[in-house]
Formats: C-alpha cells, sequence, structure tokens
C-alpha cells in the first residue's frame, strides 16, 4: 500500500511538473507577441509590411488577438492529453 | 421606414426575447442562483462570459477611441483580451476545481481566515459597484438618443428589465439570457463592419479590408497616414516613443485586472467540470476577439470617411447626419474664420470641429449611407452588451451579500430557502441602488472604471495566483500583500487624478506611468510584499496544503 502510494505522489508531481513547463512556454510566447511584438518591438516591426499593414501596428491590433485564442486552444490540447496520460481524466 | 421605427421594432423584439428567457430559466436552488447549478455548457458559457465581458464601452466607445488614438488604440485591444490567456492557463481550471461560488469564497478559505474574506468581498463589491453604474447611464444614454425617451425614463426601462431576469432567475437566467445578447450584439456591431468594408475596399471582411487597397489603388491605411500628416495629425499607424512605456504598463494592468475580476472568474463557476472551464475560456476569446479585431477595422474605416465627407467641406453642403448630431453636441462646428467651411485639423487654433469619439459607432451607419435597419440594430446592441455586462456585475454584489457576509459571516444557519430568498432581495437592492446611482452618477464613476482594473489586477490577481501556485503562501503574506498593493494603487490614482481632487500633475508621475497603468506597479508590489511576509511567519497549515494540494489535478 505505501509503495502504490508513494507512486501516485510520484506520478502526480510528473503532471504538475509537466503543467508548469506548458505554461512557461504558452506564457512566453504570449509575452514576446503582446508586449515584445506589439508593443516594444512594434516601431522597427513597422518598417516590414503585411499587405497594407505595417507588421508593429497589426501586432498591436491584430496578430496578438489571434495567437491569444490559438494558444488558449493548444493548451486546452495539451492539458486533455496529458490528463488522459496520467489517468487524471474527470 | 425610418431609423426610429426600426430601432423601437429591433429593441422590442430582443427585450421581448430577454424576458422570456427569464420566465423560462427560473432558479429553484442557492446553487443555480449563484453559478447556474455549475451546469453550463462550455460553448454556451465562452458566450454568456463574452457578453459578460463586452460592455456599453467596449460596443460604442473602443472604436471611436482607437479612431482619435490610432496605434495608442491598441493598448485596449491587447489588454482586454490578453487577460484570458492568464485566466484559461492560470486561474479558471483551478478554481473550478475548488468548486465554491464566489471570489471570496476562494480568498476565505485558502487563506483560512474570515478578514481576507471581508477584504475580498469589499473589494469585489466596490469593483463590481463602480463598473455597474457606468452600464447604467450607457442603457439611458442610448434610450435618450435613439428613442427621444428622457435619459432618466430610460434608465428605469433598463432596471425594469435587469430585474426581472436577475431576480427570477440569478445565475441561470443572467447565463442564457447572456447567449442572446451575445448575438445581438455581435451581430449589431460586425454588420455595419461588412457594409463598410466592402463600400471601401470591396473585401467583406473588415480584419482583412483595413489593410488592403481602396478603389482608387492605394492601401486603406496609407490613404490614412496620409490624410492626417494633411491635417496635421501623427500617422495613424505610427507608434508615438514617449508614451510607449504608458502603453506597455496600461496594456498589463488591463490584461492583470481582467483576470482579476470577480464576474469574470465567476462565470468559470458555471460549467460542470474543470476541462470544461479550460475550453470555455477558449470559446470565451473566440466570440471576443470577433468584435475586439473588427473594432480597429471600424475605427480606421470610420476615420477616413469622416475626413472625406467633413474635411474641407461647405457647412451649407453637409449632410443631414451631421445637423442631427449637432443637435446632440457629440458634433460640435464653429466656423472660427467665418468662411464657412469646416477646418478639421490638428491645430487647435484653426480647428472647427470637434468630435466626440462615441460618434464613431453610432454615426458610422448614416456617414456611411447603410440602410435605416441598421441604425436600429446598432442601438438593440448597444442596450444588449450594457445589459449584459450590468446583470453579471450585480450578480456577484448580490452573492458577496448574500453568501459570503450573511451566510458565512453573519449567521451560518441560514436555510437554503432563507440564502436563496436573501440573494433575491441583495440582487433587487443592488439593482435599485445601481439605476440610482446611474440617475445620478457621481462625478467620479467614470474615473473610477480605470480604477477597477488597477484595484482588482493589484489585489485579487496576485492573492489567487499564489494560492493556486505558492503552496507556502500564508494568510499573513496574502493578507498584507492585498493590503499594501491596493492602498498603492488607489493612493497613486487619487494623488494623479484631478478629477477626484487629486493634487498631482503628469509631470510628477512615477516612472512616466498613468494612473490607468499603476495596477501593474500595484501588482507586483503586492507579490512581492506577500511573498517576504509569508518566509517569515508561520507556515501554512497542513490541510491548506492538502487543499492546494488538490485543486492542482482534475481527479
Amino acid at each position: 500500500m505505501k509503495v502504490n502510494h508513494h507512486l501516485i505522489f510520484d506520478m502526480k508531481k510528473k503532471y504538475w511538473k509537466q503543467n508548469l513547463i506548458y505554461l512557461r512556454i504558452l506564457l512566453t510566447v504570449w509575452f514576446i507577441c503582446s508586449f515584445g511584438f506589439g508593443i516594444l518591438m512594434a516601431e522597427y516591426l513597422n518598417n516590414f509590411y503585411l499587405g497594407g499593414f505595417p507588421l508593429g501596428f497589426w501586432f498591436a491590433q491584430q496578430g496578438s488577438i489571434y495567437i491569444f485564442v490559438i494558444l488558449i486552444f493548444i493548451y486546452v490540447y495539451l492539458m486533455n492529453k496529458l490528463d488522459e496520460k496520467y489517468d487524471l481524466k474527470e | 421606414m425610418d431609423s426610429q421605427f426600426w430601432t423601437y421594432l429591433l429593441v422590442g423584439i430582443t427585450f421581448t426575447i430577454y424576458i422570456g428567457i427569464a420566465i423560462w430559466t427560473r432558479a429553484k436552488s442557492t446553487k443555480e442562483f449563484y453559478i447556474a447549478g455549475a451546469g453550463i455548457n462550455p460553448v454556451l458559457n465562452g458566450m454568456a462570459t463574452a457578453a459578460d465581458w463586452m460592455s456599453a464601452a467596449s460596443f460604442l466607445s473602443m472604436a471611436g477611441l482607437i479612431s482619435v488614438l490610432g496605434y495608442g488604440g491598441s493598448q485596449y485591444l491587447m489588454g482586454w483580451t490578453g487577460g484570458y490567456v492568464l485566466l484559461a492557463l492560470c486561474l479558471a481550471p483551478y478554481l473550478r476545481k475548488f468548486g465554491k461560488f464566489t471570489v471570496p469564497d476562494f480568498i476565505g478559505e485558502r487563506y483560512y481566515s474570515s478578514s481576507a474574506r471581508l477584504i475580498a468581498l469589499i473589494c469585489a463589491i466596490f469593483i463590481s459597484f463602480t463598473y455597474v453604474v457606468g452600464q447604467m447611464k450607457g442603457v439611458g444614454v442610448a434610450f435618450s438618443r435613439f428613442l427621444e425617451i428622457p435619459f432618466e425614463s430610460g434608465v428605469i426601462i433598463g432596471i425594469g428589465i435587469v430585474f426581472f431576469y436577475a431576480v427570477l432567475g440569478g445565475m441561470k437566467g443572467i447565463t442564457y439570457t447572456q447567449v442572446a445578447q451575445y448575438c445581438v450584439l455581435i451581430f449589431a456591431f460586425t454588420v455595419p463592419a461588412i457594409y463598410i468594408s466592402l463600400q471601401a475596399t470591396g473585401n467583406p471582411i473588415p480584419q482583412v479590408g483595413f489593410g488592403s487597397k481602396t478603389m482608387d489603388g492605394v492601401y486603406l491605411l496609407e490613404k490614412l497616414n496620409q490624410l492626417s500628416v494633411e491635417l496635421g495629425f501623427e500617422k495613424y499607424t505610427d507608434i508615438n516613443r514617449t508614451t510607449l512605456i504608458n502603453v506597455f504598463f496600461i496594456t498589463a494592468a488591463l490584461m492583470f485586472g481582467t483576470a482579476g475580476l470577480p464576474h469574470v472568474i465567476v462565470r468559470f463557476f458555471t460549467v460542470p467540470k474543470v476541462r470544461d472551464a479550460r475550453i470555455s475560456a477558449g470559446w470565451a476569446l473566440l466570440f471576443i476577439s470577433i468584435l475586439y479585431t473588427t473594432a480597429p477595422a471600424v475605427a480606421a474605416f470610420a476615420k477616413v470617411n469622416l475626413i472625406n465627407t467633413v474635411s474641407n467641406a461647405r457647412y451649407a453642403d453637409v449632410p443631414d447626419w451631421f445637423k442631427n448630431w449637432e443637435n446632440t453636441g457629440l458634433l460640435q462646428f464653429d466656423d472660427k474664420n467665418q468662411d464657412g467651411v469646416i477646418q478639421y485639423v490638428a491645430d487647435s487654433q484653426i480647428n472647427e470641429l470637434t468630435v466626440d469619439p462615441d460618434i464613431i459607432v453610432l454615426a458610422n451607419p448614416e456617414i456611411a449611407n447603410l440602410p435605416a435597419w441598421v441604425v436600429g440594430l446598432i442601438v438593440a446592441g448597444g442596450l444588449a452588451a450594457a445589459l449584459s455586462t450590468a446583470a453579471g456585475l450585480l450578480l456577484v454584489i448580490s452573492t458577496s451579500i448574500s453568501h459570503d457576509l450573511l451566510k458565512k459571516n453573519l449567521n451560518p444557519k441560514i436555510s437554503e430557502k432563507g440564502e436563496l430568498w436573501a440573494a433575491r432581495i441583495a440582487i433587487a437592492v443592488a439593482v435599485i441602488g445601481a439605476g440610482l446611482a446611474g440617475l445620478n452618477p457621481p462625478g467620479f464613476v467614470a474615473e473610477v472604471v480605470a480604477l477597477a482594473f488597477g484595484l482588482a489586477a493589484s489585489s485579487f490577481f496576485p492573492a489567487i495566483i499564489l494560492g493556486i501556485f505558492d503552496k507556502r503562501m500564508n494568510k499573513e503574506g496574502a493578507i498584507s500583500g492585498m493590503i499594501v498593493g491596493i492602498l498603492f494603487t488607489a493612493i497613486y490614482i487619487f494623488y494623479f487624478k484631478p478629477q477626484l481632487g487629486g493634487p498631482g500633475t503628469p509631470d510628477n508621475y512615477l516612472f512616466g506611468i498613468s494612473p490607468e497603468g499603476i495596477g501593474t506597479i500595484g501588482m507586483f508590489i503586492n507579490f512581492i510584499i506577500a511573498i517576504i511576509v509569508s518566509r517569515f511567519t508561520k507556515p501554512t497549515p497542513e490541510r491548506i496544503k492538502q487543499l492546494v494540494e488538490n485543486i492542482r489535478y482534475p481527479k
């Protein structure tokens, strides 16, 4: 029984660690695309064009929002798989 | 048929739908009243969250602000969407697993302290109340401008509708009404945008249209930049380096504030499972992004149309809508050089036209010559946006009183039935209180909506995040963090808001950060204080560590 208990504890620890890795990666992308491309680097990116959009302006008013949506759906996909792998699905 | 007829018809139809839904979804238990029985489909919850989130300001004022600010308006676009990533990744799933009714519930239990719960409950009520008064005022304005009903009667009609479905149905009624309201408002916002995009560029998708070429072969944004420069304004897409740091901090404050607003968080208590809470945040942002990516397109199209129509036009020749909006005072023409021609330029000495930003969405259909029914649609959409947000906020106020204050603090032995009645009475009082304040809004209300985000960012956000991700965070740390964070933010805002009687001037801003962005600093202060204090005080009890452990796993 004791061994089993430890095993579950170990598994849960791994699950949480993997979750934190996902969070770190996705939130880095979140920060770079909005605060980076949309604000801090926007002036430089405005030298490039996407159709009629200066690129920095596009990230600030369109691109960052699309990326936010995509990030959430990626997270949902990753976590649903992780839940199944560690048998933590409700 | 004129726009007046269409407005009456469309507002009448939508209001009938809301009342019908209210009768169909009466709440029978406190669980239904507070969190809709935790049985809402995640896609529908996404729609309800979107309507809850998008207020009269998002619908009526935001596009106009962007069209004035150009690139500077991006802070609202990113700030009011980016917070959902934080919600989905760092808050919603864990709070759903925690499985209680309110945000003060979480703070109170996680920090094993009724004083923490009390602080959280005061913040929740203050944030929600200032916010809801603005919505009530928005309802009155929409009625008075379009239906020629006095402002006061407009507010009273608004109160009546919200009263009916919020008191009867609680969260359940509010949720299903919000789903309907989302459909109304998104239809009302996108239809005129599609029309205008087609007119200007031949492309029916506004998001693509405003990066396309106009009929004369020049890119729309390039044309807008040229027009702006000719009139002496900054280029529309240019970035003003001196305000960039402020844009950064305002964006951050709005994002972290979003993730800390009780009426948004509580929506994720209404779905059945942890996985539903995650995906529901995704749906919510998808639905929100439809409006938020359309708004900057509307802003750019409307600005080009406005400049083309009024700049250097003879006053005698302006279209009818110009005179109509002059009567409302939203458009003001002062012929300074008496030449009978409208000079619309950046130089305030010569400029003769004052444009209220709200007009961009309100008068857009008329400026672009759209059919009369589109005007009616805009009014119905604006009302849907204001009412849905007001209802969500009012529910937070009422649950704070009936659940957190009455049940958890004053009278724990109250029966289920008694609590449900208390909740109904509390929401009724809150609706009427908000309506009265909306009739006669205290001067500070418009100013404190910015305060609401700053306060949410500097109080709830760190307390919740640390509650989930830091097992060692104890009540001493969390409480001192919240108090210092809020006080710092509130004092800074009051000090630098002349409208609130503050003596500060922009020259003395800390690092050039305006009151709208100071919540970001308040948040960091909260985090730092909380972590330091928690490391020097009694460790968290074992049962709380177990609780934190438990909310981290879906099963």
